[in-house]
């Protein structure tokens, strides 16, 4: 896997070159006929989805450059199994070249280090600073500095793999190397947290490990909630499936850790682990708060959902994880790839000189793995509402699977799959 | 001049009003709210039913049966109900007319 990824650093690193030649005279290589230039952050399930129907919808009349510090994308989605030892890190890699060859998309692989709104900049760190006519921010989450005393710096020893990456792996190795009888600790942050389902899936998937591979172990699941935050009925008998292998232990907010013994601190607790994987509070991904855009508890971006336009700031949109959530809306994959599609309506039609879309939809799909073959599920769909301002659950619509079953489990493979290529090719 | 002040000069104001109503791209933002599973314009990259070129009155059908629990369903009984039957037609007439 260490090939691949190099491969798909060094081809990145190339390509990243080329558009920053491509950037400098982005006016003479588009021609005449474009419409205006949209610079995107983030190359995620938000970002890239807005990046690709951008292009597609506008019949390549809208520049868009999109800039992404990864050389390819890597799905948070799916990545449990790599650590359950079901899938492998390529399997969860897709790279950019879709949306470079096929759609047009001036890709740069970089990292910004300043938005500047009222100039309409972006700054990065190695290809210079980038005009916009409009900004899409899909930067995604970062970890709230300090929150857990002792554990800032140390993801090493104590990973989150919250972000699927070299984090995947990290945790991976961890759980392989930890001897049988050991005690894998899982620690839940407190709601709203990307992905909701996430950390009761794969508290399955290790345990399922465990029962193959490191029988006499424990998988322990601190959770800051009082109760499982998804499906949680159907965790409940999943977890109970595993019987001793995993204990649920609700109300168990973490104060701080000790790294030298990989003890969690709760409050009148605390609790030593061989493999210590702490999810850490998050917020709004960084550049998205220092680039002064409005926040909702000092965590989350407050935004217009017509336009997903960030409040009082013109020119710059906002996508996924990093919202103040509408009602009973998740911070998930697939619905950044739905608010990408908004977005890119929305961006298109002001370009046009027209309202926004004034009834938008988003929904959502959430497979999650209870073990290797059997799988779960939640849906929603989310119609806008007018008065509230906000899209609102459809009463009586979604819902979650009456069992886990092998036939869903095909079909969260086959989601993944077709999820990738709707956003990548 | 900005596109608005072409409409007006085109004697095309009453678009905006219009706009105001219904999207002009409303069928197609619709249809894309699938293309999550079922693939861009429809078109699925395997392991989900494709939607493009499907006749209007079959794919209307399969809802109408997916709503009803006469199909059986591991989510689209779930997820058809959060739709309303003006928005399922434009979605199906938008899938139908796809290549």
């Amino acid at each position: 896997m260490f090939t691949r990824r190099d491969f798909l650093k060094s081809a990145g690193i190339a390509a990243a070159g080329g558009t920053m030649l491509g950037g400098l005279s982005a006016c003479t290589t588009t021609g005449s006929a474009s419409r205006g230039h949209v610079v995107i952050v983030g190359g995620g399930y938000g970002g890239a989805t807005t990046a690709k129907y951008l292009r597609m919808w506008s019949k390549g009349t809208v520049d868009v450059t999109l800039i992404e510090r990864n050389p390819a994308f890597i799905s948070c989605p799916i990545s449990n199994l790599v650590i359950g030892g079901i899938k492998q890190m390529e399997d969860i890699t897709v790279g950019y070249d879709g949306l470079k060859s096929k759609w047009g998309v001036r890709l740069i692989t970089d990292e910004v280090t300043a938005v500047d709104t009222a100039k309409r900049t972006v700054a990065t760190a190695r290809n210079g600073t980038l005009d916009y006519d409009r900004l899409v921010l899909s930067p995604g989450i970062d970890f709230i500095p300090d929150a857990v005393a002792g554990l800032d710096g140390n993801q090493e020893r104590i990973p989150h793999a919250w972000k699927a990456g070299p984090q995947t792996v990290l945790l991976r190795r961890q759980l392989q190397d930890m001897a049988d009888g050991g005690v894998f600790a899982l620690h839940v942050p407190k709601a709203p947290y990307r992905c909701p389902p996430g950390p009761y899936e794969r508290a399955c998937v290790v345990a399922d490990y465990l029962r193959r591979a490191k029988p006499r172990s424990k998988v322990l699941v601190l959770d800051a909630n009082a109760e499982i935050q998804s499906k949680k009925a159907l965790f409940t008998k999943a977890f109970e499936s595993y019987g001793s292998l995993i204990e649920y232990v609700p109300n168990s907010e973490l104060r701080g850790v000790d790294v030298a013994t990989l003890t969690a601190e709760l409050e009148f607790d605390s609790v030593k682990a061989d493999v210590l994987n702490v999810i850490p509070p998050m917020r709004a991904g960084s550049i998205a708060i220092e680039a002064g855009l409005p926040l909702i508890n000092g965590r989350w971006v407050d935004i217009d959902w017509l336009t997903m336009g960030a409040k009082g700031v013109p020119g710059v949109h906002v996508l996924g994880d990093a919202l103040f959530p509408a009602p009973t809306m998740p911070k998930s994959g697939h619905m950044a790839n739905q608010h990408g599609k908004v977005a890119a309506a929305a961006i298109l039609n002001l370009f046009e000189g027209i309202a926004p879309n004034p009834a938008p939809v988003v929904m959502n799909t959430c497979y999650s793995f209870v073990d290797g073959t059997n799988v779960i599920h939640v849906a929603s769909v989310h119609q806008y509402d007018a008065e509230k301002r906000q899209p609102m659950p459809v009463q009586g619509a979604g819902g979650v699977s009456a069992a886990a079953s092998e036939i869903e489990g095909k079909a969260a493979l086959a989601w993944a799959r077709n999820i990738w290529a709707d956003m990548l090719a | 001049m900005n596109p608005k002040h072409a409409l007006a000069m085109l004697g095309l104001v009453g678009l905006s009003a219009a706009a105001q109503a219904q999207d002009p791209n409303l069928a197609r933002n619709l249809a894309a709210t699938c293309a999550n599973c079922h693939g861009t314009n429809g078109r699925s990259v395997g392991g989900m039913a494709s939607l493009a070129g499907e006749a209007q009155d079959k794919l209307m059908q399969a809802l109408s049966d997916f709503k009803s629990g006469d199909r059986p369903a591991t989510i689209m009984h779930q997820i058809v109900k959060g739709y309303t039957d003006e928005q399922l037609k434009l979605i199906t007439a938008w899938y139908a007319a796809q290549d």
